[in-house]
């Protein structure tokens, strides 16, 4: 029998080990797995190199994860989001290693990854500082740059509803990353505010297919980042 | 959505109307303003077209969409449809824009994955690229992330991506810094954000064709000369103009 749910946020995370590279869903706040990344926090492993499109915001989530030194390095578009100071503050004391990508190829890096494409081309960041150093190739008439895929250890994604094959729906704008990233990581967790029977999904409705898919934890009523950050909170 | 968006914008229009540009001479404000800009490069968005709106006064561009004309915005966190901001109190944190600014979505709207959002603008389906500059060359190279300062946290987004892969990116500026330099320039001094990439430009003293030849001026704000224009602009300046009128 196939049963990929798991207990609790903190038994879906208990195997994420130092040094590991984890993609974490989310665009700003918008499908941003916050209980699993709180999790994250309490098992204290160090040294990740994390995958977002930004670094959080205030001093919970991921903003957190990195305040409390978990994180070497980002790899990112948009390191700068109203209400981050934590992520700066690290890098300007030269703490947090930074690779910033150009959001498209950011997100194509994390779709060839997890479709076993190892480099395409590019013609974002052409003839800009971000394509310095980086293999240039003319097709057609015009240049472009060598990306590489990216791949990762761990993705924390959230998603609206699963079943326990993991087949997931997202919810609007907050599906952003999560399906790519579930592609891309070698075990991919996900957090779900529902969680059906088998076949309760319409297959013709499933955005992310149970194969990508490793561990579920249903968090019924997740922590909502902005108000969380309004309220002035910190985690732990 | 022409009419109800504009409560979107309400809160910054008083101070909007204000910001033309500074006749240092006798302390008047001259050019077009803000809205004036947009409403202006609105009229240059066709029927039918998918179009992505940068943060800033692009994002006015939308509420001045020539009624009758159906046009469908794009933004790249992952919708295609995007309608005007929710009432107060109605915002979901899970329905948002690129400025991650609540939004909602209009009849025919889709949701999909970054991958495929980029795609679209990558894979060269998005028709119009509205976006904001701090430096456009004579040439139509962009530099609108960074200012190359050593300080500063670098971020790009989905700029490098969007110039790159959108037909035809259309930016809205001021013609000068309030420092008065150019930032219509002969090559740009900050890091590039693409290379000749921008075919048209509208600021608050004209409406300007990146052409081999130079800066070709399609239109004037009311008031304001080619004299004026030329004073305010690096980089070869053409009077179109009269090719305009004759081409019509």
């Amino acid at each position: 029998m196939i049963d990929k749910q798991v207990g609790s946020a903190a038994a879906a995370v208990a195997d994420i080990f130092d040094g590991a590279t984890v993609m974490v869903g989310g665009f700003g706040e918008a499908g941003s797995p916050i209980e699993l990344i709180h999790a994250l926090i309490d098992r204290g492993v160090k040294n990740l190199t994390v995958v977002n499109n930004n670094t959080g915001s205030g001093h919970v989530g991921l903003a957190a994860l990195i305040e409390n030194k978990q994180v070497g390095k980002m790899i990112c578009s948009f390191p700068r989001t109203a209400n981050s100071t934590v992520f700066p503050d690290l890098y300007r004391a030269g703490e947090i290693e930074l690779e910033l990508v150009p959001q498209g190829t950011l997100a194509e890096r994390i779709r060839a990854g997890g479709a076993g494409v190892p480099a395409f081309y590019t013609a974002t960041s052409v003839g800009t500082p971000l394509a310095e150093g980086k293999e240039l190739r003319n097709f057609e008439g015009r240049d472009y740059v060598l990306e590489h895929g990216l791949k990762a250890d761990f993705a924390l994604i959230k998603c609206e509803r699963a079943d326990r094959y993991g087949n997931l729906v997202y919810n609007k704008t907050a599906r952003n990353f999560g399906p790519i990233m579930a592609m891309a990581a070698e075990t991919t967790i996900a957090q779900t505010g529902l969680q059906l029977e088998v076949g309760a999904i319409d297959p013709e409705v499933i955005v992310t297919p149970g194969i990508f898919v490793d561990r579920i934890v249903t968090v019924t009523e997740p922590a909502q980042e902005s108000r969380l950050v309004a309220a002035g909170r910190s985690y732990p | 959505m022409n009419k109800k968006s504009s409560s979107m914008n309400k809160k910054s229009s008083s101070k909007n109307e204000k910001s033309g540009t500074l006749n240092q001479k006798n302390g008047t404000v001259i050019g077009w303003n803000r809205e004036q800009m947009a409403r202006r490069a609105a009229l240059d968005i066709p029927d039918g077209a998918y179009v992505n709106l940068g943060i800033g006064i692009p994002e006015k561009v939308a509420q001045y969409v020539p009624e009758g004309r159906e046009v469908i915005y794009h933004t790249e966190n992952g919708l295609l449809g995007m309608g005007i901001a929710p009432e107060p109190g109605q915002e979901d944190p899970e329905l948002i824009n690129a400025g991650k600014k609540a939004v909602t979505v209009i009849p025919g709207a889709s949701f999909f994955h970054h991958a495929d959002s980029f795609a679209m603008i990558r894979g060269q389906h998005i028709d119009i690229c509205v976006l904001g500059a701090m430096q456009v060359s004579a040439c139509g190279d962009l530099a609108n992330w960074s200012t190359g300062a050593a300080d500063a946290i670098p971020a790009v987004g989905g700029a490098m991506d969007l110039v790159a892969g959108v037909k035809t990116i259309f930016v809205i500026t001021q013609h000068c810094t309030k420092n008065g330099d150019s930032k219509l320039v002969e090559s740009c001094s900050y890091p590039l954000t693409g290379q000749a990439v921008v075919s048209r430009i509208y600021t608050d003293l004209a409406v300007l064709d990146v052409t081999p030849e130079g800066f070709r001026v399609l239109e004037l704000a009311p008031g304001i000369s080619m004299e004026y224009v030329r004073d305010r602009t690096e980089g070869n300046l053409i009077d179109g103009r009269l090719a305009n009128v004759v081409g019509a």
